[in-house]
């Protein structure tokens, strides 16, 4: 395999505030290679749009701190180390994000065409009305009804599902090699979900670019991602395709996640398999295991040392106790060989 | 589960008049019955009414047209004493744990203030001896109790929802969406405790989502609204199994199934929806659902289908299905 566009490593980034610092991401190793999609799932809190951000180098310093140690390497360059001229070459150019609100990210004040023109404009020289034709383009690519007469129009004029297409269509505008889509359809309608979804698939499909999916629906996922990542409390507990991680997941974690979800097969009213409690105080992460406090298999150890990372096959990790030790917790949901108990 | 109706709509309207001779038709004829000790789910996309029903059922909104009675008796024609006792006995969970609470008031006073108004309590004793116990119910303890809202987080905030409407010893709750804020692990938490309340209870739920797959768990039947329209109504396990009307089949075609292999199968055999739902403003006549609906006909474009019954209590509302 040639080398991945993306490659983070040892990530790690805090936040100072007056309770002192939020350690919101704590050491986050993984590439996305070339023409791939990768999801990072998560609940809110992990730390996965703080990731998103850093790599796009959105985020503020300070309050926030990007540890010593932390890489970035965007095609081999570390993006934590671009200048600011370079940095406006990456963003919006090569790297593109899309966040959950759309409204939110959108200028209110200025039309939607020009804000897309804005982007263009900003990233190859060509004329005013050259880059309003292209917006229209643009528009009429992402699936918008009538786009001469809806580029004039301001984002408030446009419907959720609409305005999470002009964000896309801004992000496509200079077609990135790289794509992160942030929650992109958390706060859409389930048909709607299922077209943006479609759009994003089937551009990247066309353009061959890399996408990174941050999501904490596991459902999204299952249809689009090649691999998975799985953070909980700022760490990545477990990675793997995706066709394996819903298989056999490995970290009790995952597995309790895919549980957690209704599934149409269950009987009514049945009781679903709850994780108890809440996640853990970045403020205090737990010296373990992040996962110690919820977790139905926690043992001593896993309170005290953080788990080994252990690899079951080719690019399937999970950084758990109950693979590691001569005699693990025996209700462990899951034997060595990867057999569902 | 008994045979008795402790709600029954029957051709509810609600509009919003918006000037400029501009009708926004939030909630148009919809009817649907709830047993003592059921749920009723109700889904459909956002912009659908859903919420509007909900609350117009519980009075929070003046009809249009149509009747809600409860017990028998009309919800909106109820005066005194007996709107007291209604309000009393109905109570809703709302769906942002962050806007539906006051954050300057502590969780007790939270919970408490129904008990004060409705004098449930003799002493200032009773009143704590009843706070803790009903923070207790919903998994919360008493160290909670003099903190405020921004101490708690989202699930939990929901919990203080919940203790608040269940203060009110009520018998019938309309929950709008409930569980749409929270975190998946805390989705499930939060549905376990609500189902396990209304066995202990013997509570009606009127459940409201957007979210299908949880509705089929929690609710015995499901109606599934369509721009202020019910569309289709039956029990969950049949709606799932053999869904009738083209939006139901589509809604159910778009819910992301966490599992890759099904997913790969199912892209073939997906229903797409083009478009999005229409403005419910001055809605043209006929089938709202015609404009995007693939079996769409003359017909369906000038008369509005009603409910009708296709055996076993399922009920449909479209002119294409067969029976």
């Amino acid at each position: 395999m040639s080398e991945p566009l993306l490659q983070v490593n040892n990530l790690a980034v805090s936040y100072h505030g007056y309770a002192g610092e939020v350690k919101s991401v704590r050491g986050v190793t993984f590439d996305v290679q070339r023409g791939e999609t990768l999801a990072v799932v998560g609940e809110s809190g992990c730390g996965k749009s703080v990731t998103a951000k850093t790599i796009m180098r959105l985020i503020q310093t300070p309050p926030a701190e990007i540890k010593e140690g932390s890489e970035v390497l965007f095609d081999g360059e570390d993006v934590l180390k671009f200048d600011k001229k370079r940095l406006a070459q990456y963003r919006g150019g090569e790297a593109a994000i899309i966040f959950q609100d759309a409204l939110a990210a959108l200028n209110p004040t200025m039309t939607v065409g020009k804000q897309i023109c804005e982007n263009l404009l900003h990233h190859s020289k060509m004329s005013k009305k050259e880059a309003m034709e292209k917006a229209v383009d643009l528009l009429r690519m992402v699936g918008i009804p009538q786009p001469e007469r809806r580029v004039k129009q301001y984002p408030h004029e446009f419907s959720g599902g609409m305005r999470q297409r002009v964000m896309i269509a801004i992000a496509f505008a200079n077609s990135p090699k790289l794509l992160i889509a942030d929650e992109p359809t958390t706060a859409l309608d389930v048909t709607i979900q299922a077209q943006i979804m479609d759009l994003i698939k089937d551009w990247q499909k066309e353009q061959g670019a890399s996408v990174i999916l941050i999501t904490h629906d596991l459902g999204v996922v299952a249809n689009i991602a090649r691999r998975i990542v799985v953070m909980y409390a700022g760490k990545i507990v477990e990675r793997g395709e995706s066709g394996v991680i819903f298989r056999t997941p490995r970290h009790p974690y995952t597995n309790a996640l895919l549980e957690a979800v209704p599934r149409l097969d269950l009987k009514n009213k049945q009781v679903l398999a709850s994780i108890e409690g809440t996640p853990p105080d970045l403020l205090n992460p737990p010296a373990g295991c992040p996962f110690c406090t919820r977790c139905k298999y926690c043992m001593e150890i896993c309170c005290q040392e953080e788990p080994p990372v252990v690899t079951f096959e080719e690019g399937h990790e999970a950084s758990c106790w109950l693979y590691s030790l001569e005699h693990p917790c025996e209700d462990a949901p899951f034997t060595w060989e990867g057999e569902r108990k | 589960m008994t045979d008795k109706v402790i709600l029954d709509v029957q051709h509810l309207k609600k509009y919003f008049e918006l000037g400029h001779h501009h009708t926004l038709k939030a909630v148009d004829d919809v009817s649907f019955q709830i047993r003592e000790g059921e749920t009723l789910g109700l889904v459909g996309e956002s912009g659908c009414g859903k919420t509007t029903c909900g609350r117009t059922c519980l009075g929070m909104y003046n009809k249009t047209d149509g009747t809600v009675l409860y017990n028998g008796k009309d919800v909106h024609a109820l005066k005194g004493a007996e709107l007291f006792a209604f309000k009393k006995e109905a109570q809703m969970i709302f769906q942002d744990p962050y806007a539906s609470l006051n954050p300057r008031m502590t969780v007790s006073d939270i919970v408490a203030e129904g008990l004060d108004v409705h004098h449930m309590t003799k002493n200032k004793a009773e009143r704590t001896e009843r706070i803790y116990e009903l923070l207790n119910m919903v998994g919360l303890n008493k160290e909670h109790a003099n903190r405020f809202i921004h101490e708690f987080s989202g699930g939990q905030r929901q919990r203080i929802g919940i203790a608040r409407a269940l203060a009110m010893e009520p018998k019938f709750l309309v929950l709008d969406e409930p569980i749409s804020a929270l975190d998946v692990s805390i989705q499930a938490q939060v549905v376990n405790m609500l189902i396990k309340l209304q066995q202990e209870m013997g509570l009606t739920y009127l459940f409201i989502a957007h979210d299908l797959s949880m509705v089929k768990h929690i609710s015995e039947r499901v109606g599934v609204m369509y721009l202020g329209s019910l569309v289709e109504i039956t029990s969950s396990g049949e709606l799932y199994s053999h869904p009738l009307h083209p939006y139901t089949q589509a809604l159910l075609s778009a819910i992301p199934i966490p599992d890759p292999e099904i997913e790969a199968q199912r892209e073939t055999a997906r229903i797409r929806l083009e478009g999005e739902v229409p403005s419910p403003i001055d809605p043209p006549p006929g089938c709202k659902f015609a404009g995007r609906c693939k079996y769409a006909t003359e017909r369906c474009r000038q008369e509005s289908p009603s409910l009708r019954d296709m055996g076993g209590g399922h009920y449909v509302a479209c002119f294409a299905v067969e029976g």
